[in-house]
């Protein structure tokens, strides 16, 4: 019996990290971190009106206190800027593939 | 043992001689040969709609669909730029704050030049669009410059259009390595897929011209700068290449790039180009 109390208790504490709310702190990582990738992309000439969208939103919740949603868009953001820089980088030889010859 | 060497000395031969004819052929691929594309391209369009006559082209969605077609050619009775076109007669012919016009900025007086545009000019080193030279003109003459996009330089290139309505488009690309990178340049942003919806400018309108996409028939790249500027009911009015630029990129979910940047020029400078031949349109109409 005290051994699965012992166990549920160690359970319930590795879960907790994940479970906790989002703070300020983890909002300016992740919206550093998205906002970097977006810089990226748009120096590729190739940003997307989603990532911007995302960034706006994810600030627009964190003025308002909303860090949950904020890291969320944030993390969003991030994503929609990587796959741009991906589509970015190999679309330099894939348009290719499209000319009329 | 003698035999055995000459065999595999024979195959290296072979296989170095199958190298090299490969890797001339991908140089031979990837070498700029505007003239070649610009038959390739138009080919590509006359035998895909071999009913669809060659000039016909330039009216966009309604070369496509005869419904449309017949709907059009009503409308054109009186056309919806009509406005435009009166305003920019107007301003073409009134004189700057400082005595001079716009026909002193272009060769034959501004009018029948519409065929000409957008031009590499050699001293720049980049591609002169038609926006872009009345924007120039008006700077020069201490006028501040016009949006890009719409209102009184719709008007303008309107008129200029209309001037040279019937006359082959006829661009020309100099013997300069940086007029060759220009075209090169548009072509590529031409073919290159952007925004979340993953769409080049030619999955419309190479792919898919004559299909639907939600409400809209789409247009054949070829021949699709001839009719600017256009009147679109979608816009509610008037829009310039630059516009047309803009929000097809907003319809990909791409972030727009600024009006007459470089690569607006230079896709441009490409569409024009393989659009050799075919007559000017312009002012159009569009759904």
């Amino acid at each position: 019996m005290k051994r699965s109390l012992a166990l549920a208790m160690l359970l319930v504490m590795s879960l907790a990290p994940s479970a906790r709310a989002a703070n300020e702190a983890d909002y300016k990582a992740a919206y550093a971190a998205a906002e970097a990738a977006s810089k990226e992309a748009a120096g590729m000439r190739n940003q997307w009106t989603v990532t911007v969208s995302a960034l706006a939103a994810a600030k627009k919740a964190a003025d308002g206190g909303d860090f949950d949603r904020a890291v969320a868009a944030a993390r969003e953001a991030e994503v929609l800027a990587k796959a741009s820089i991906f589509q970015a980088t190999s679309e330099k030889e894939a348009w290719k593939a499209m000319e009329i010859r | 043992m003698k035999q055995r060497a000459t065999v595999l000395l024979g195959s290296a031969f072979v296989a170095l001689a199958a190298l090299a004819f490969a890797a001339t052929r991908v140089i031979a691929a990837d070498k700029v040969d505007p003239v070649a594309d610009a038959k390739a391209f138009q080919n590509f369009f006359f035998q895909k709609f071999p009913n669809v006559k060659h000039e016909d082209f330039v009216n966009g969605p309604y070369s496509m669909n005869e419904d449309m077609k017949r709907q059009w050619q009503e409308k054109e009775e009186f056309p919806p730029y009509e406005f435009a076109l009166d305003a920019g007669k107007e301003m073409f012919s009134t004189p700057f704050k400082n005595g001079k016009t716009y026909a002193d900025c272009f060769p034959n007086g501004g009018i029948g030049i519409r065929q000409n545009y957008p031009y590499f000019d050699e001293k720049e080193g980049k591609v002169v669009t038609l926006e872009l030279a009345l924007n120039r003109c008006r700077e020069a003459n201490g006028e501040a410059p016009y949006s890009y996009v719409k209102d009184e330089m719709a008007s303008l290139t309107a008129y200029m259009a209309y001037t040279s309505r019937g006359k082959p488009m006829d661009i020309k690309i100099p013997d300069d390595p940086r007029a060759l990178a220009a075209y090169e340049n548009g072509k590529r942003y031409f073919y290159t897929r952007r925004g979340q919806m993953n769409f080049s400018c030619a999955s419309c309108h190479v792919q898919s011209p004559g299909e639907r996409i939600r409400a809209e028939t789409l247009a054949p790249a070829l021949g699709i700068l001839n009719a600017m500027p256009i009147y679109r009911s979608e816009w509610s009015g008037m829009g310039t290449t630059s516009r047309r630029f803009v929000t097809c990129n907003s319809q990909t979910r791409a972030v727009p790039l600024e009006p007459q940047s470089d690569e607006y020029r230079d896709v441009e400078y490409f569409l024009s180009y393989v659009a050799n031949g075919l007559p000017i349109s312009g002012p159009g109409a569009r759904p």
